[in-house]
C-alpha cells in the first residue's frame, strides 16, 4: 500500500501544479494601475505664444467638443519624436490640439515649429511652467484629452503610433 | 525569401528525420543491433537544423523584411553584429538554436560513447528524440521563423536596444549549450533507470556530461549577469528576477548532481538522488522556458505573449515529468544489497548535508518564482516576491554551508577522523577574528555578518591552503570551492562597503559631500548609426583629491524608439565607480546615479574561477582515458 501511495500523491501534486499554471496562462498579466481621470479641467489664464495676448481657459473650451492639451517645449527630445504624430492627429476634424510650450523661449519654440510644422490650434505660452503645474504634469511631453470640459485620459511621455489611433477612435 | 523557404523545408526534414529515427531505433532495439544507419540519420537532423539556423542567420545579414522574424527584430542600419546575434535575440530565433544545440549534442554524444551497451545507446537517443519531435514541432506550428510577410516592408521594426549588447549576444548560445546538456543528462538518466543500468561505470561516462553543462550554465549565467551590471543600469548583478531565479535553479539541481554523482562514481549509493535530480535539473530547465515564454511572469526575457505557445509547452513539459515519473516509479529498484547507511563522519555524509542545503536553496528559490503565480490564480491577488525574501531565508544558511564546504572535502570516504584539527581550528579562529576586525567599524547587523564573513573566510583560507599543500590531488574542487569562497566574499563586501549618490544636476552645478564632489562639466551629442547619444561629462574628486571623468550616455535609439542610459563603469581591481544619468522629465535637470562598487571584478572573476574548476575537472578526465 505504501508503495503506491507515494507515486500517486506525487502525481496528484504535479496534475494540480499542471492545472494551477494552465489557469495562471488564461490570466493576462499586463498590470495597468487604475487611473481616476474623470478630472475637471483646470481654469487659468495665459499669454498666447505667437499674439502675447492673454486668454482665459474659459475662453478656450467648449462643450462637447473634444481637445488635446499637449504640454511641449523645444529643449524636449521626445517633443520631438511625437510631433509628426500629433502633425498626423490635426488632419483629423474632430479635434482641436491646444499646445502649452513649457518653460521655452519664444525664438526657440518659433524654431521649433517652423522646422518641424505646426500641429497646434492656439499655443499657450508658459514661461514659468505654473500652467504645466496647475494641469498636474509629471514632465514633457505630457498630453490630455479633454471632453465637455472633463479629462478624459492623461497620456504621460510621447505620443505614439498606437496612442494616436487610439485617440483617433474615442474622437469618432 | 528563397532562404525562408529553404529554412523552413529544412525543419520539416528535421522533424521527419526525428520521426524516423524513432521508428529505426525501436526496431534496433528489438534485436539491439546499432545499425550504423541510426548515426546518419542523427547527422542528417543536425544538418538539416544547421541550414535552417544559417538560412536565418543570412535572412537577418541581408535584412529580408518579407520573412516576419526579421522584420519584427531587425533594421537596416542595425550594425553586422547585431544582425547576426538579433538571430536569436527573439523567441523564433532563440527555439531554433535551441534545436540546433540539441541535435548538436545527441549526435556528439553517439559519437563519444561508443562503448556503452547498444540498447543504452539506443533508448536515449529515443528519448532525445521525443524532446527534440516536441521542439521541432512546437516551432513549426506556433512559432515559425519562416512566416512571410506580403507585401514585403521596406523597414523592420529593430531589435530591442537593451539587447544590443556584446555580453547579451552570446549569452544564449552559452546558456543554451547548459540546458542542453541537461537534456542529455535526463534521457540519458532515463534510459539507464529503464534498463537498471545505474552503475559505476555509467557514473563516469555521464559525468563528462554533467560537466559540460555545468560549465556552460555556469558561465551562461554569468554573462546575463555581466549584461544586467552593464546594460540595466541598475548597479547591480542579481535581482532575483524571475528570469534570473530560471536559470539559478538549474544550476543549483546541477550542482547537486555533480556532487552526488561523484558519490555514485565510487561507491554506487544515493541512486535515487542522481535520478531525481537529473530529471528535475531538464524539467526544471524547460520550466524555465515555459515560465518565461509563455507570458506568464513579465520580463525582460518575454518576447511575446501567446497563450498558444504557452499551453504547448506546458503540456509538453508535463508529458515529459509524467514520462520521467512513471519510469522512475516502475523501473527504479534501489540497490537493497549496499548499505545505506554510513558512518556519520564521512564524505558521503558531507554530501547528503550539502544535498539538503542545496535542495533548500532550490526550494526557496523555486517557490519566491512561481508562488506569485499560484497566489493569482487562486487568489487573483498580485504580488510580486523581491530580494528581502530571499536574502532572509538564504543568508543564515549560507553559515553552515559554507563551513561543511570547507571540512567536507577534507573527509575521507566511508569512515574518517579529521586530519591536522589544529589547522582547521587555527584557522577558524583566525577567520573569526579577521572579519570581527573588518565588520567593527559598521554597526549594521554585527553578529551575522561577523559570522557570515567568517565562514566564507574559512573556506577561502583553507581553500587557499591547499593549494600549497595538497598538490594537484583534488585541485578542480578545490578551484571552485576557493572561487565560491571568493563569490561570497565579494558579495558581502560589495553589499557592505559600496556608497551611493543619487542626486539631481543641471549643466555646469556641482554636487558636494563628504567625500565626494561630482561636477556636471557639460553635455555632448554624437549621432551613431542607429541612435543618437547625449553624452555627460563628469569630474569627479574623492577623498583622497583624485579627480576622475566620466562620461555616462543616454542612447536615443531610433528603431525601436527607446532610451536607454549605458553606465560609465571605471573598473579597477579594487572596486568599480558606476555612473548613470537619466533624463529627468522637467529636462533642464538629469538624474545623477553614482556608486562605488568594491570588489566589483572580484565577483565576476569568482565565478570564472568555479566554471574553471570544472574544466580542469573535465580535461583531467579526459586525460585519464
Amino acid at each position: 500500500m505504501k508503495n503506491k501511495f507515494l507515486p500517486l500523491s506525487i502525481i496528484f501534486i504535479f496534475v494540480i501544479i499542471f492545472i494551477i499554471f494552465y489557469k495562471g496562462l488564461q490570466n493576462t498579466n499586463i498590470y495597468t494601475p487604475e487611473v481616476t481621470a474623470n478630472n475637471e479641467i483646470p481654469s487659468f489664464s495665459a499669454k498666447l505664444l505667437y499674439s502675447n495676448k492673454i486668454i482665459n481657459s474659459s475662453e478656450i473650451f467648449e462643450s462637447n467638443k473634444f481637445y488635446l492639451i499637449n504640454i511641449w517645449s523645444s529643449w524636449c527630445v521626445p517633443c520631438k519624436q511625437e510631433h509628426p504624430f500629433l502633425i498626423e492627429l490635426k488632419k483629423n476634424k474632430n479635434i482641436e490640439v491646444i499646445g502649452i510650450n513649457y518653460k521655452d523661449t519664444q525664438v526657440n519654440a518659433n524654431k521649433f515649429l517652423d522646422e518641424l510644422g505646426n500641429p497646434y490650434d492656439q499655443i499657450i505660452f508658459d514661461k514659468d511652467g505654473t500652467i504645466g503645474i496647475e494641469w498636474g504634469a509629471f514632465g514633457v511631453p505630457e498630453s490630455f484629452l479633454i471632453y465637455n470640459y472633463n479629462i478624459i485620459k492623461k497620456y504621460i511621455g510621447p505620443l505614439n503610433n498606437e496612442l494616436i489611433n487610439e485617440i483617433k477612435l474615442k474622437i469618432k | 525569401m528563397l532562404y525562408s523557404v529553404i529554412g523552413y523545408y529544412s525543419l520539416i526534414l528535421g522533424l521527419c528525420f526525428g520521426l524516423i529515427l524513432i521508428l529505426f531505433s525501436v526496431k534496433n532495439f528489438q534485436n539491439s543491433k546499432f545499425n550504423t544507419k541510426i548515426l546518419s540519420f542523427t547527422f542528417l537532423q543536425f544538418f538539416f537544423v544547421v541550414i535552417s539556423f544559417l538560412c536565418l542567420v543570412v535572412s537577418f545579414i541581408l535584412s529580408d523584411f518579407s520573412n516576419e522574424t526579421v522584420f519584427n527584430n531587425s533594421h537596416t542600419t542595425k550594425p553586422l553584429f547585431y544582425k547576426i546575434a538579433g538571430t536569436w535575440g527573439n523567441h523564433e530565433g532563440s527555439l531554433l538554436l535551441w534545436l540546433f544545440v540539441l541535435t548538436l549534442f545527441i549526435l556528439i554524444f553517439l559519437l563519444k560513447s561508443k562503448n556503452q551497451p547498444t540498447k543504452y545507446k539506443i533508448l536515449t537517443l529515443v528519448f532525445q528524440q521525443i524532446i527534440i519531435i516536441g521542439f521541432f514541432v512546437f516551432l513549426i506550428k506556433t512559432s515559425n521563423p519562416f512566416n512571410f510577410l506580403f507585401p514585403t516592408p521596406e523597414e523592420g521594426l529593430g531589435l530591442n536596444p537593451i539587447l544590443q549588447d556584446p555580453a547579451l549576444a552570446i549569452h544564449p548560445p552559452i546558456l543554451y549549450l547548459g540546458y542542453v546538456g541537461s537534456s542529455i543528462i535526463f534521457s540519458s538518466a532515463l534510459a539507464a533507470t529503464s534498463l537498471n543500468l545505474i552503475t559505476k561505470s555509467w557514473a563516469t561516462h555521464i559525468k563528462m556530461w554533467i560537466l559540460i553543462s555545468w560549465i556552460f550554465l555556469t558561465l551562461g549565467i554569468l554573462l546575463g549577469s555581466i549584461w544586467a551590471y552593464y546594460e540595466l543600469g541598475w548597479g547591480g548583478f542579481w535581482f532575483w528576477d524571475p528570469v534570473e531565479n530560471v536559470s539559478l535553479m538549474p544550476w543549483l539541481a546541477l550542482t547537486t548532481l555533480l556532487h552526488c554523482i561523484l558519490v555514485l562514481e565510487k561507491k554506487l549509493i544515493l541512486t535515487s538522488w542522481v535520478i531525481i535530480l537529473s530529471i528535475s535539473t531538464f524539467t526544471l530547465s524547460m520550466c524555465g522556458t515555459f515560465l518565461v515564454r509563455s507570458g506568464i511572469l513579465n520580463s525582460v526575457h518575454t518576447f511575446a505573449n501567446d497563450p498558444e505557445r504557452g499551453l504547448f509547452i506546458l503540456i509538453f513539459l508535463f508529458s515529459l515529468i509524467f514520462l520521467s515519473l512513471f519510469i522512475f516509479f516502475f523501473f527504479h529498484k534501489s540497490n537493497k544489497d549496499t548499505p545505506t547507511s554510513f558512518f556519520w563522519l564521512s564524505k558521503e555524509t558531507s554530501i547528503i548535508i550539502n544535498n539538503w542545503f542545496m535542495m533548500y536553496f532550490l526550494s526557496v528559490v523555486l517557490i519566491g518564482t512561481v508562488y506569485p503565480i499560484f497566489l493569482d490564480v487562486l487568489s487573483s491577488q498580485k504580488i510580486s516576491v523581491g530580494p528581502p525574501f530571499y536574502h532572509k531565508l538564504i543568508i543564515p544558511f549560507l553559515i553552515p554551508f559554507l563551513l561543511m564546504m570547507a571540512i567536507g572535502p577534507k573527509l575521507k570516504w566511508i569512515k574518517s577522523n579529521l586530519e591536522d584539527k589544529t589547522y582547521l581550528i587555527i584557522l577558524l579562529l583566525f577567520s573569526i577574528l579577521l572579519s570581527f576586525l573588518i565588520v567593527k567599524n559598521f554597526d549594521t547587523n554585527f553578529l551575522l555578518n561577523t559570522i557570515l564573513i567568517s565562514s566564507a573566510l574559512y573556506l577561502f583560507l583553507i581553500t587557499l591552503r591547499d593549494f600549497f599543500i595538497k598538490k594537484y590531488n583534488n585541485l578542480s574542487q578545490n578551484i571552485a570551492h576557493f572561487g565560491f569562497s571568493l563569490l561570497i566574499l565579494s558579495i558581502i563586501f560589495n553589499n557592505l562597503f559600496s556608497t551611493e549618490i543619487i542626486t539631481n544636476l543641471k549643466v555646469g552645478e556641482t554636487f558636494k559631500s563628504e567625500t565626494t564632489k561630482i561636477v556636471f562639466e557639460g553635455i555632448n551629442q554624437k549621432k551613431e548609426k542607429n541612435y543618437q547619444s547625449i553624452i555627460g561629462n563628469f569630474s569627479i574628486q574623492n577623498s583622497k583629491g583624485k579627480i576622475e571623468n566620466m562620461s555616462p550616455e543616454l542612447r536615443i535609439y531610433n528603431q525601436p524608439n527607446i532610451v536607454t542610459s549605458e553606465a560609465d563603469i571605471k573598473t579597477t581591481l579594487i572596486s568599480d565607480t558606476f555612473i548613470v544619468i537619466n533624463l529627468v522629465q522637467n529636462q533642464d535637470y538629469f538624474n545623477v546615479r553614482y556608486q562605488v562598487k568594491p570588489f566589483m571584478i572580484w565577483i565576476w572573476i569568482s565565478v570564472v574561477l568555479i566554471s574553471f574548476g570544472g574544466l580542469i575537472s573535465f580535461i583531467k578526465k579526459k586525460y585519464e582515458k
